[in-house]
Formats: structure tokens, C-alpha cells, sequence
């Protein structure tokens, strides 16, 4: 099973790398709406810093929800999909790597990114710490999360907007646990049950979307 | 080990495309399916190679029903729909290295370029990014994986002649011979002429207008 998942990854990566552009868009629209909000609130540092949590874990869901309506559609279109349900493997851990890969290449960067973005705010380091931590074990939920829309809505009309409002239900306890982390850090309380929520999402996550995910598709192709 | 089907059916909207079909295909077997356009000849291999499920019947491969038979049955099955699974961006080496992986038969970059060159893809034209290459091309490179070393015993191919030129055409028709003289099985659809010279070509012909349940002969 070993060489099947890694020759998947390689493949992902390959792709990515081809098509740098697409890497790009998700950063920038989160580096680009995080930015828009100092200049629409004011330079007032005490307000900043209150809504920054919010701010971040926002942009940041609404970036990661770019990139997926293309996480099973190319695939559809070239037939390698038909190619991964006749794959030996079990379809559930191919569905994995595939996510796996995703939140690699678009997840990872928008937790590298987030930091950064955090000091336009004038948050401290600890909150930005807390702020890394939670988008590190936020964000493969949100991967998770939306490879089950995606192939729930996969080869559908008006994908893309039906995939969004199937997901972002979904997200709400993944952004109240995540900003709320962040919050909790900003006023000197403890995030570990934040955290330790967060994770808790994403082990569930992990053990249950990756099936759901399989079974979409296996209907999506009969 | 044998591909069996037991008074199959399968409808498209209001309309049959076949119903009643039974047949049982044995190792060294070649089933060639014909048919107009429309008739459910793509249908019936997606059925058979399990990509959806019969509406009426059952498919079996050595005796266990297909969703039974599950990870043995696509470890021994290659198929080649009309989506070619290759991804555009990448070469033909490296959708075949990766293909042959995610298959469960990993293969050297070597094997790979070996398979290629026997195909008619070797070179440079093994590097350059599929979409740069012609149709005819492609579809050598989708059908690449019928030519490494230890292929799959079951080959459910739905037009693998189509956009390929005279001497692809005789090479693959070759290529399937042998693989029917090692003990293989095949299923396929072509509107050419399929001449394989094994004598145990079988034909089933799906016609939309018969509606009397078709035997092969």
C-alpha cells in the first residue's frame, strides 16, 4: 500500500509544482483580506488586536475553501479518478493521501503565512504562537472537511457554490475553537482545551471523512 | 479464474440496454463487444470492471460477486476507459510510473521507459508533457500499462484502437494475442475490425433494437 500512497503524493506535488499559480491564489486572497482590515477598521491597535483572532481564522477558512472544488475534478475529467476506485487499496486511504497532499500544499502555507499577518495586528508572540497552533491542527479539518463536499458535489452544475454551502456549516466548531483558542491566549487565559478540542475534530476527522469521501465518489461515478 | 455474468441488466433512463446477458469468459478468453453507438457497450464494461453496479444480475470473478470480490479482483483487472487517466501536465514516464503504483504493481522508471519505447513513445517523447502530445499519442501512453512486465491476467479495454494508426493498430492486436497465449482474459469494445488471430474470440453483439436477451456466439 506504501508505493501506491507515495506515488500518489509524488503525483500531487508534481502537479502543484506545475502549476505554481494555483499554489499562489489561496495565499494571496488570505493575505489580501487580512490586509483590507486595518484599512477598513482604523489604526486603532486596541480593536485590532481584539478582532484579529476572528479576522484570521475567517480569511483563513475562506482561502482553503478556493482550492477545493479542484481537489476530485480534474481527476474526474481525466479518468484517473475511475483509476483510483479500481485501485487495489482500499478507496478510503487513497482519499487520504489525497487530502494529505492538499492540506501540504495549500493548508501548510496558510499556517506559514498566518504569523506574519498576525504582526499587522500587533499581536504578541504567544498569540501568535497559540494563533500557528490552532491553524496547524484547524486546517486539516477544514482539508477534511471539504474533500467531502467535493465529492459530494462532484460533477454537479454550480459545484462550487453548493460546495461552500454544504462546508461552511460544517466549519463553524472548527472556527469557534480555533479563533476562540487564539482569544482565550489574547486575554492571558489557557487555549489547551481549544486545542485539545481542535485535535480532537481533526483524529475524528480523520477516521471518519476519508470513508464518507470514498463512498461519494464510488456514487458519483456509478 | 473466470469473469462471469449472470443475467445482467442495466437501463439508461426509460430505455434497456440489455437484459438477460449471461456469459462466462475462461482464461486465454477474448470477449469482443459490439455494438452501435449508444447500444451500452461502454455501460456493460463499467459493469463488469465494477465502476457501477448492475441494475438487474450479477458479475462474478472467480465465483465471488464483484463488490465481494473486491481488492483481489482490481489487482488482477487494468482497464482503459475513454477518460485515459493521464494527467496533462505530466509526461508519459511519470503518468506511468505513478499509474502503475496507485495499480499496486510499482515499476521501475526503467520498465516504465522500456514499456514506453515498445509502445512507440521512447525518448523524448516519453518526457514531454502529455498535452503537447497527439491523440494518438495519448492513447499509446494510456495503454502503456498494458505493455509492463507482469501486466494484470484481466484486460477490460473500452476502445483501445480508436485515434491509433496502422501499425499501433497491428502492434497492440499483437500485444493482445499474446497476452490471450499467456492465459489472460480480455474484454473490449472496437467499431474497427478486431482481428486477433486467437480462436477463442468471442462476439456479443448489443444491439438496441433486439430486446430479446443476447447470448454471446
Amino acid at each position: 500500500m506504501a508505493p501506491a500512497l507515495s506515488a500518489l503524493l509524488r503525483r500531487e506535488g508534481q502537479l502543484a509544482l506545475r502549476r505554481r499559480g494555483e499554489l499562489l491564489t489561496p495565499l494571496c486572497f488570505f493575505a489580501l483580506v487580512v490586509g483590507l482590515f486595518p484599512l477598513g477598521i482604523g489604526p486603532e491597535a486596541a480593536l485590532l488586536r481584539t478582532v484579529a483572532p476572528g479576522v484570521l481564522w475567517v480569511a483563513a477558512l475562506l482561502a482553503s475553501l478556493l482550492a477545493l472544488p479542484r481537489l476530485f475534478e480534474s481527476d474526474h475529467a481525466d479518468g484517473t479518478l475511475e483509476h483510483l476506485l479500481l485501485a487495489p487499496q482500499p478507496l478510503a486511504t487513497l482519499v487520504a493521501a489525497k487530502v494529505a497532499a492538499h492540506w501540504l500544499l495549500c493548508g501548510l502555507p496558510l499556517v506559514l503565512l498566518a504569523p506574519l499577518l498576525g504582526l499587522q495586528f500587533g499581536l504578541p508572540g504567544d498569540v501568535l504562537a497559540t494563533l500557528c497552533a490552532s491553524l496547524l491542527l484547524g486546517t486539516p479539518v477544514l482539508s477534511l472537511l471539504g474533500a467531502l463536499a467535493a465529492s459530494l458535489t462532484l460533477g454537479t452544475r454550480g459545484g462550487s457554490v453548493l460546495l461552500a454551502l454544504l462546508m461552511l456549516p460544517l466549519c463553524v466548531p472548527v472556527l469557534v475553537f480555533g479563533a476562540g483558542a487564539v482569544q482565550a491566549q489574547a486575554q492571558g487565559q489557557d487555549p489547551t482545551a481549544h486545542l485539545q478540542l481542535l485535535g480532537a475534530l481533526q483524529a475524528a476527522g480523520w477516521a471518519l471523512a476519508p470513508w464518507g469521501s470514498a463512498a461519494a465518489l464510488r456514487l458519483s461515478l456509478d | 479464474m473466470s469473469l462471469q455474468a449472470h443475467a445482467l441488466g442495466q437501463d439508461r433512463g426509460d430505455r434497456r440496454l440489455f437484459d438477460g446477458l449471461d456469459f462466462s469468459l475462461q482464461p486465454g478468453e477474448a470477449l469482443w463487444v459490439r455494438g452501435t453507438n449508444g447500444a451500452g457497450k461502454t455501460s456493460l464494461l463499467r459493469l463488469l470492471c465494477g465502476l457501477s453496479r448492475p441494475q438487474r444480475g450479477e458479475v462474478r470473478w472467480e465465483g465471488r460477486t464483484l463488490p465481494e470480490a473486491g481488492e483481489a479482483f482490481r489487482a488482477d483487472l487494468a482497464w482503459c476507459g475513454h477518460g485515459q487517466g493521464l494527467k496533462d501536465d505530466l509526461g508519459a514516464l511519470d503518468n506511468l510510473v505513478a499509474a502503475a503504483a496507485i495499480a499496486g504493481r510499482p515499476c521501475s522508471s526503467e520498465q516504465a521507459l522500456a514499456a514506453l519505447a515498445a509502445i512507440g513513445l521512447g525518448g523524448a517523447l516519453a518526457y514531454r508533457p502529455v498535452r503537447l502530445l497527439s491523440q494518438g499519442q495519448r492513447k499509446r501512453a494510456a495503454l502503456a500499462r498494458l505493455f509492463l512486465a507482469d501486466p494484470p491476467r484481466l484486460w477490460v479495454l473500452d476502445e483501445p484502437l480508436s485515434a491509433l494508426d496502422a501499425a499501433s493498430t497491428v502492434q497492440l492486436q499483437a500485444h493482445l494475442d499474446a497476452h490471450l497465449a499467456r492465459g489472460g482474459l480480455l474484454v473490449c469494445t472496437t467499431h474497427q475490425p478486431l482481428a486477433l488471430r486467437s480462436p477463442r474470440l468471442r462476439t456479443l453483439d448489443l444491439d438496441g433494437d433486439d430486446p430479446a436477451p443476447w447470448r454471446p456466439h
